[in-house]
């Protein structure tokens, strides 16, 4: 199983989420934003980090890159996309995954181990939890709010798109406590906190963000 | 050479944290007119030739402003 990490220039996990997807079994390939080669891979990780340094918007210009336009049609083809922190902002900034996120309500950067509730455990990133399961992964960001309109979250709710929800704090204002988003045919998820950080006990608060890249090979498999 | 100034504000049932915190430090100041800030971005396009509006239109809601956050404001100057 190959599984493309989309490195652009200021992203920071992408060595973790590489280190992630061996870890959980896959076999990790290195993307590079500005060539057009997807280099034959079956999923793909957007990273978190600071692409671009966060000009624009976060994820704005990024969202624009050569190989985001493949990553666009393939994913509306079925490849299993899933984008963490900035990557979720870049997701979100492609147009493949619905809302926004915007600055922190009490605009300080938030760096802890957070709670989260697992919502949809039959997307192809989450089918190795159980639905309501709570894990412990970091959450690190300055842009994490998960905004969009009201009748736009009732649509999401209606439609159990929301993946993953903060419990025990929410460390950004978002908005119903929404940690994480899918697409309409749960092959792309869009996640604020990092489970490629929670995937060893020596570095991590848990293993628990392991099952998001053993799911997938469980997804494209199937 | 045309001169054109795209505004972009967040909407106004998005909640603006850093205008709120600009708000607080004139409260602090003693600014106690000041009712509200909203903070935004202001760019300034300059374009050779005559600017095609639909074209700087779809620059401004496509890549300048999120539409899902943002309202755009486009302003066309000829020098």
């Amino acid at each position: 199983m190959r599984i493309g990490v989309l490195t652009f220039p200021g992203s920071l996990d992408d060595v973790d989420a590489v280190r992630a997807l061996r870890l959980a079994g896959a076999e990790p390939v290195a993307l590079w934003h500005a060539d057009h080669d997807l280099k034959d891979v079956d999923a793909v990780v957007l990273p978190g980090g600071f692409s671009y340094g966060d000009y624009l918007r976060a994820g704005a210009i990024a969202a624009r890159a050569p190989l985001m336009q493949d990553v666009v049609a393939k994913a509306g083809g079925g490849m299993p996309v899933l984008g963490i922190c900035n990557g979720f902002q870049v997701l979100c900034e492609a147009g493949l995954l619905p809302g926004a996120l915007t600055r922190n309500g009490h605009l300080h950067f938030r760096n802890r181990d957070q709670a989260l509730r697992i919502e949809r455990a039959d997307t192809a990133w989450t089918s190795d939890y159980e639905t309501g399961q709570r894990i412990v992964v970091p959450v690190k960001n300055g842009e994490g709010r998960y905004v969009a309109a009201d009748t736009d979250l009732d649509r999401l709710e209606g439609e159990g798109r929301v993946v993953a929800r903060y419990v025990e704090g929410n460390p950004n204002g978002s908005s119903r406590d929404i940690a994480g988003v899918t697409s309409a045919d749960g092959r792309v998820v869009g996640l604020m906190p990092h489970p490629e950080h929670a995937v060893e006990d020596l570095t991590g608060p848990s293993t628990d963000g392991l099952g998001f890249f053993t799911s997938v090979l469980q997804g494209v498999l199937a | 050479m045309a001169r054109v100034v795209v505004d972009v504000v967040l909407k106004p049932e998005i909640s603006d944290p850093q205008g709120q915190a600009v708000l607080g430090a004139l409260g602090r100041l003693g600014h106690d007119s000041i009712t509200s800030v909203r903070q935004g971005k202001h760019f300034v396009l300059e374009v050779d030739g005559d600017p095609d509006e639909a074209e700087l239109k779809q620059i401004a809601e496509t890549l300048l402003a999120n539409p899902v956050i943002e309202d755009v404001e486009l302003h066309l100057t000829a020098d």
